[in-house]
């Protein structure tokens, strides 16, 4: 890196003074969405995750990014417990390539389990070092030092050392041992309290966030004409047009069917476009299916399918069994629609390309970026800076594939590009729709002895992964990558298995190649799957005569689950009102993290069937609690977000291209609807942390539907309730 | 097409020159380089761009310039005291850390106050109703009813 003070502000690169990860990491670029395992085993050295600053603050690496789930906030809570230091003298240094380590993805509610328990013990292993350095130097056991407010000093004595004093303008490079001292739980001053997010106090008085905050001296405005439809190609366009009108205009960049243009002035460069746009011609593109919402899931079912067996016990269902109960469930194409759409800077200067993002993986997209450009992955160079929340793959890497196409293009200058909501909207990847179908059987105790679940899937995962094809601009270019968005499918069957104990069962997933761009959205197939089982057990449940909360705890043998249950079901009584119904729902992500029980209580207008879900309830157990003001923060807003899913949310489309363009073609709960929520947390600090960013996301939509027939006594199956109910109410 | 242009932004006289069709949001990002107002959907569906117009939250994204050069724009920045010292609203948001992403956080902001102005003691329903403008994506919605009312409470009856 240069060391001019122009090209340190210009490329903003690693700001600290210490050491500073450089060179090529050796990237194994892991199977699209699986977990790298637990990071320490990567990155073996403390000055991979800290480094300690001349001014006596502490700066932790993550390879993680915020997204507004507050792991900033509970990375510096760790690092700041085992130093013995202040949360104000702790900063965070977000994923970027080149400084932290890569840690893939922020995905899968994996940034507790792998980043911040990763720091924990760098942060044990430094406490240690440098109280033996400060022995050494004082020469004094290590008994007789304490540790405080970044500075060691000699019990009863005035005498101490920062810890910059003590490493002498080095970094600690040791090893962290395995297993590594940890600080006695009973001594936490910060973990498991709601400590504030800093983040938060900046953000309410306009101090820059933001990617889309970024401003660099010179910096342009850029936008891309996107075609009408996913198989459109560029036929012809009138630069002269925008030329004539635009009088900030620079240039046009096209490369096969990418077209885009660059301007001194951001409105001029969106009045550009649109000059662009009604002024350029495509062909037409094969159409999609034209179809209403009704017959959707009838066409998804038709198409081709490679079939997976997930798991099979004992024997199946005989189909002429005739105490079978079968149900079929249907969840529609819904979308990540961020209020902030995308946004991405980059640059393209002395060879160097460097791009500021908030996707979810930087290290991932330099190397898919690298395969994009055809130029070297260390001559890349990408920083996490925080978007708007994102909730899985949306635009994000694709606006900074666009960037820094047009970086190429134009070298030199910071460009700018600021999707549009209808950019956004038309051509994020979805979370894709589903269908499922169950059958069970009960035995003559009222217990379930057979159970058959299948479902039909588009991929759950087409993250860039180093794929190109991948990037939306890539797919459009001269030379386009061509393969179909490819990823990970296991994200289909995410808790399609139950977790009751059945005796016989098999659960089998179908992956089609469905007509929309498809990809992770928060739980993946789970929200699908515990709607449907958890409807379903509700269902088994009436024919079993039993009450719901009774029934569950019945095919438990997991104690955990057992107690969120019995608290939710504590929390819920006497919570009934006039005209509605109450539902509860349980689920343990991906039957390995945390579990989450959800209670509704949906009111159902008895003159128009209006549907208002007016409470919810959640008693969450995520293992040792870090910081438990997040953790409430992510199942109230976790709860809200499925309730709009479930309620009112599908993408429409027509045979040219997606139709909800904005938020009156995909409504999305408004002050009026939200539900007042109420959540219990279960603190288990003998036992490892479990991300709960996911977790309420399918028992909240099934809670829901299970009010809602406790309300009116009738069955929604097909999601979005709105679409859906009106067509139940009639019986159809 | 360019223009002159006087306007008085949180307190304070700027020129800037520009087409006066541009919308404010775009004067006070670029021109002012102020971070408070947001681009969430240009088309006033989602209340990220909202400003104090001479007391009133409006959506600034589709508000040309030229018409509001003689008014008093305060934005989310504005709002806080010489001393640095909070508003009330910000305060509450703080104090209930109303916030996951934050990105609507402005627009939850300025739409409170402007509230609170008309309405010193909004209940549950009139704060729903006059927070109808904004969208929140990451469902803190609750959180910002409970800081809305946490600010009603410091305001002296």
């Amino acid at each position: 890196m240069h060391n001019s003070r122009r090209n340190f502000i210009r490329t903003a690169g690693c700001l600290t003074i210490g050491f500073c990860l450089g060179g090529s990491q050796a990237y194994k670029s892991p199977t699209p969405l699986q977990e790298l395992p637990p990071d320490l085993e990567q990155y073996t050295g403390i000055n991979s995750w800290l480094e300690v600053l001349a001014n006596g603050r502490v700066r932790v690496l993550t390879g993680k990014m915020e997204l507004g789930q507050g792991i900033r906030t509970a990375i510096a809570q760790v690092a700041a417990e085992e130093l013995d230091m202040e949360m104000s003298q702790i900063e965070v240094g977000l994923a970027e390539t080149g400084c932290t380590p890569n840690e893939a993805y922020t995905a899968g509610s994996g940034s507790i389990e792998n980043s911040a328990m990763a720091i924990r013990n760098a942060a044990a292993a430094a406490r240690q070092k440098l109280l033996e350095l400060a022995a050494q130097k004082m020469n004094v056991p290590v008994t007789e030092l304490t540790m405080a407010q970044g500075k060691i000093s000699l019990k009863g004595e005035n005498r101490s050392l920062t810890f910059a004093e003590l490493l002498d303008g080095k970094q600690l490079t040791d090893e962290i041992p395995s297993p590594v001292t940890l600080k006695a739980r009973e001594n936490y001053r910060l973990v498991g309290k709601a400590v504030p997010r800093e983040d938060i106090g900046r953000m309410v008085i306009g101090k820059p966030v933001y990617v889309h905050d970024l401003r660099f001296p010179d910096m342009v405005h850029a936008r891309v004409v996107r075609p009408p439809a996913y198989g459109s190609k560029l036929l012809q366009f009138n630069e002269q047009i925008v030329k004539d009108k635009v009088p900030a205009f620079i240039k046009t960049v096209v490369n096969g069917s990418f077209l885009a243009v660059l301007a001194t002035d951001e409105y001029q460069a969106i009045q550009a476009q649109r000059l662009l746009r009604e002024n350029s011609k495509w062909s037409d593109g094969p159409p999609l299916p034209k179809l209403s919402g009704k017959l959707l899931p009838d066409y998804l079912t038709a198409l081709p399918v490679e079939t997976q067996q997930v798991s099979k016990k004992g024997s199946t269902i005989s189909p002429a069994g005739n105490a079978t109960v079968k149900a079929r469930y249907f969840k529609p194409y819904i979308m990540h629609a961020s209020i902030g759409p995308s946004c991405a800077v980059a640059l393209y200067e002395e060879n160097r390309l460097h791009v500021w993002t908030h996707s979810q993986g930087v290290y991932p997209l330099r190397d898919t970026l690298a395969a994009m450009l055809h130029l070297p992955a260390d001559d890349i160079h990408v920083k996490g800076v925080p978007g708007s929340g994102c909730y899985g793959h949306n635009g994000a890497d694709d606006v900074a594939a666009d960037a820094a196409l047009l970086a190429v293009a134009y070298p030199g200058k910071h460009v700018r590009l600021q999707w549009s909501r209808e950019d956004e909207h038309a051509w994020e990847p979805y979370g894709s729709a589903m269908v499922m179908e169950a059958a069970a059987m009960l035995d003559s105790s009222g217990k379930i002895s057979h159970w058959k679940y299948a479902l039909w899937s588009d991929t759950h995962g087409t993250r860039p992964g180093g794929n190109a094809d991948n990037l939306l601009p890539a797919r459009y270019l001269e030379k386009p990558f061509t393969g179909r968005p490819s990823g990970y499918s296991g994200g289909a069957y995410r808790n399609a298995e139950p977790y009751y104990s059945i005796p016989n069962q098999q659960v089998d997933a179908h992956f089609f190649s469905g007509p929309l761009r498809t990809s992770s959205l928060r739980s993946l197939g789970a929200y699908a799957n515990i709607f449907a089982i958890e409807s379903f057990m509700d269902e088994l449940a009436e024919k079993a005569g039993k009450d719901p909360y009774e029934f569950r705890l019945r095919h438990l043998e997991d104690e955990r689950a057992k107690e969120v249950i019995r608290k939710l079901q504590s929390l819920t009584r006497g919570q009934e009102r006039v005209h509605t119904g109450m539902g509860m729902a349980f689920s343990r992500y991906e039957n390995s993290k945390s579990y989450c029980a959800v209670a509704a209580r949906v009111m159902v207008n008895p003159d128009n069937s209006a549907v208002q879900v007016q409470k919810m309830w959640a008693a969450i157990d995520a293992g040792e609690v870090i910081n438990l003001d997040g953790i409430k923060n992510q199942i109230e807003g976790g709860m809200i977000q499925s309730a709009s899913w479930t309620l009112l949310e599908q993408v429409h489309f027509d045979e040219q291209h997606i139709t909800s363009r904005n938020w009156d073609s995909y409504p999305i709960f408004r002050f009026s609807q939200v539900p007042e929520v109420e959540v219990a947390v279960l603190n288990r600090p003998a036992e490892e942390p479990l991300g709960a960013g996911e977790a309420a996301q399918g028992p909240a939509a099934a809670a829901i539907v299970n009010a809602l027939y406790q309300a009116c006594g009738k069955r929604v199956r097909y999601l979005p309730i709105a679409s859906h109910l009106q067509s139940v109410m009639k019986g159809r | 097409m360019m223009a002159t242009i006087d306007l008085h932004v949180n307190r304070e006289k700027h020129t800037i020159q520009a087409d006066p069709a541009t919308p404010l949001l775009y004067i006070l990002r670029n021109q002012l380089a102020l971070n408070g107002p947001k681009y969430g959907c240009g088309v006033q569906q989602c209340g990220a761009c909202m400003i104090l117009l001479d007391g009133k939250a409006v959506t600034s994204c589709m508000l040309p310039v030229a018409a509001v050069k003689n008014s008093e724009i305060v934005t989310l920045e504005g709002l806080t005291g010489a001393d640095n010292t909070l508003h009330r609203v910000q305060e509450a948001f703080v104090q209930e850390q109303a916030a996951q992403c934050g990105y609507c956080l402005n627009g939850m902001v300025m739409s409170a106050v402007s509230l609170l102005q008309q309405n010193p003691h909004p209940d549950d329903a009139a704060i729903r109703a006059g927070m109808q403008r904004t969208l929140c994506r990451c469902g803190t919605q609750a959180r910002i009813i409970r800081a809305i009312k946490r600010a009603a409470a410091g305001i002296g009856s």
